[in-house]
């Protein structure tokens, strides 16, 4: 894990320019889920107040899982381009 | 408030500073060639740059000033922590490997891959300047901040003091030190963040809280008189009399009878008897008269349940009116599309070697990144109720909390905010640096130079810059250090995004296209923040009806308007030779 100085020429650019089809689909599962978010903040915050897991509001619950399934796509995004 | 220094906190606070330093000038020798100035030769190790990629992102804002905005605000400020998070789905999914692909030093390369255009490389250069400029001032704003208490000196001091350190981090090594010093930031905010949150919900919740006995509720007044002196209910501040800190818990839910303390809850618990508790924050509210200028704290009796629902600080949520909800609606879009545009995070894929690396280095950001701004809601809600808070600085929530558990956790948690600062003003001034170097100099104007003059060119943009910061930290110390990194996200995504996205998916994009967003992505943003209802009353001290945009935030306008500039323009020019 060590930053080495061992090669002496720049980093080569190249590789594939493209992003991938699967990336861009998790990409997409994200969108929704941050979609919906925003859209109960701007139109229907009074939901976000309701206590439907263990005592903890909605809008916690929410906001905990959008970066909890941030995460969870992460994962699976380089799981699955690892394994192709 | 005026902060007592003690001499632990000294002693913690100089072993970091001199700990990162003394690192920087062992990995010196590693930065001999502009390859390794820049761009740490492309060898970094992927989990390495993950965990850098956390200490360059977890900056002053994410730490102090979202701990501030919970803690003041409730809820709101978590809005910023899932909003700064989620820009990371668009860097993994859709920048991450392409970036790499296409670039070598700078996100200028990358843009003009294609085309080889000296108008691409002055665009994205100066974008670069401006976005790492708006960046770095709430980083320095939030140094000030931090050593008045730490080391009882002026704001100023800490401004200069994190300039001169963080200076001399990038011109003795460059990106490899960069690195390190982001690398070492970034696990120690983590980790020290989880003990902190670990002691909070240890002690769980308690009535009165405060430090110095039952909490006296009467409201405060600070007066700033023409002379400079400064007055705390009409007598001259001192130690003796100064501003009660404030933040306690009224009555706890009814479920713990008559106890004063929950005693350890779980994190569930913990958040669920908050929400059934009442809350005294403090309001504070300013005039000015030939006596000087007034601010008056008052406390006010909140439900827990109202602190943890959207609308505490973006009053756009709970006043009905349109403009107030675009206004919230384009600080998020900024906030989701910016991580992936901003120049410092783009040039740590230069230090990987391909394009997998990218990848994995993404994820375990993501995962260090989220774990901290989960991490951020028990520290803005444990200050919140710690009785603790110094009404006058929001910026000071999360460390004044720190030293209600001892005066060596608040030594140490003050210098991981300090050397969180210097982490991501290194990475923001070598992306500066690499701007001005490599962009324009060596590109835009076609000086030719060898490898030792390329670094040194670079040593001394870093000493330019570093200059501006400290002269802009001054400026505008009293900022919340998050609501001036919402300027830079705005920029970032404004000029940078369209650009980039655009060269990836549309094959039609043309360089003028790309000059044409960028330019105008850019200057729109810019104008936008500049004609605000927010900078004509905290910049320009003006009343906030003589604005000349409907709302704050510009993102919501300009970014939109950066694909629209870029696809009008490609489509009146030549369409790019086909790629080979």
């Amino acid at each position: 894990m060590a930053a080495s100085g061992k090669r002496d020429g720049p980093p080569q650019a190249g590789g594939d320019a493209a992003a991938s089809p699967l990336g861009l689909c998790l990409f997409g599962v994200y969108v929704l889920l941050y979609a919906g978010f925003m859209a109960l903040v701007l139109v229907r915050p009074d939901l976000l107040a309701l206590r439907p897991f263990g005592g903890v509001n909605l809008a916690i619950v929410y906001g905990m899982g959008l970066i909890a399934s941030a995460f969870v796509l992460a994962v699976t995004y380089m799981l699955l381009r690892s394994g192709r | 408030m005026l902060h007592q220094t003690s001499l632990v906190a000294v002693a913690i606070f100089a072993t970091f500073v001199l700990g990162v330093l003394g690192l920087s000038f062992f990995l010196g020798r590693k930065g001999q060639s502009a390859a390794g100035y820049y761009a740490a030769h492309g060898q970094i190790h992927w989990f390495v740059n993950g965990i850098a990629f956390a200490g360059d992102y977890l900056s002053a804002a994410s730490f102090l000033g979202i701990c501030g905005m919970i803690a003041f605000s409730g809820y709101d400020g978590f809005l910023y922590s899932i909003g700064f998070l989620a820009g990371w789905v668009v860097a993994l999914f859709v920048i991450a490997e392409p970036i790499k692909a296409l670039g070598k030093f700078t996100f200028a390369d990358a843009l003009d891959s294609r085309f080889n255009s000296r108008g691409i490389k002055l665009a994205v250069a100066i974008s670069t300047l401006v976005v790492s400029i708006f960046y770095l001032i709430p980083q320095m704003v939030g140094a000030g901040s931090l050593i008045k208490p730490l080391l009882g000196l002026p704001h100023e001091a800490g401004v200069i003091l994190v300039g001169v350190t963080v200076t001399l981090i990038v011109v003795t090594a460059g990106m490899v030190s960069t690195t390190w010093v982001q690398f070492i930031k970034g696990s120690l905010l983590v980790f020290f963040c989880g003990v902190l949150t670990v002691l909070i919900l240890g002690r769980g919740l308690a009535v009165n809280a405060s430090r110095t006995g039952t909490e006296n509720l009467a409201p405060q007044v600070r007066t700033v008189r023409p002379d400079g002196t400064v007055l705390v209910d009409g007598v001259t501040q001192s130690r003796d009399h100064d501003l009660r800190p404030v933040g306690t818990i009224l009555r706890l839910p009814e479920r713990f009878g008559d106890a004063r303390s929950t005693g350890p809850l779980g994190p569930l618990e913990y958040l669920s008897a908050l929400e059934d508790s009442t809350i005294v924050t403090w309001a504070a509210k300013k005039h000015v008269d030939a006596d000087g200028a007034h601010t008056t704290f008052t406390p006010v009796e909140r439900r827990g349940t109202d602190l943890l629902t959207p609308g505490g600080s973006f009053k756009g949520l709970t006043s009905g009116k349109l403009a107030d909800r675009l206004d919230f609606a384009s600080l998020m879009l900024a906030l989701f599309c910016g991580t992936a545009s901003l120049p410092h995070i783009l040039i740590r894929y230069y230090t990987v070697k391909d394009a997998a690396a990218a990848r994995k280095s993404t994820v375990v950001g993501i995962a260090a990144i989220g774990v901290f701004y989960v991490l951020t809601l028990y520290l803005g809600l444990g200050a919140m109720t710690s009785g603790a808070l110094d009404p006058t600085d929001t910026n000071m929530a999360a460390p004044l909390l720190a030293k209600t558990f001892s005066n060596t956790l608040f030594a140490i948690i003050s210098a991981i905010a300090f050397t969180t600062v210097l982490g991501t003003v290194s990475g923001l001034i070598m992306a500066g640096s690499g701007a001005v170097a490599h962009d324009l100099v060596e590109n835009v104007c076609g000086v030719q130079m060898t490898d030792h003059e390329k670094i040194r060119c670079g040593k001394l943009a870093a000493v330019g810059l570093g200059i501006v910061a400290m002269a802009l930290g001054i400026l505008f110390r009293n900022f919340n250090v998050s609501f001036l990194v919402g300027w830079a996200f705005n920029i970032a995504a404004s000029a940078n995004l369209p650009s980039l996205v655009m060269l990836l998916f549309w094959p039609r994009t043309t360089r003028q296209g790309i000059v044409a967003a960028v330019s105008a992505g850019m200057l729109s943003s810019l104008a936008w923040i500049l004609l605000s209802a927010d900078t004509f009353e905290k910049v320009y001290g003006l009343p906030r009806e003589m604005a000349l945009t409907p709302f704050s935030q510009p993102g919501l306008v300009t970014i939109p308007l950066g694909f629209l500039v870029l696809v009008v323009v490609s489509l009146l020019t030549p369409a790019p030779s086909p790629r080979r």
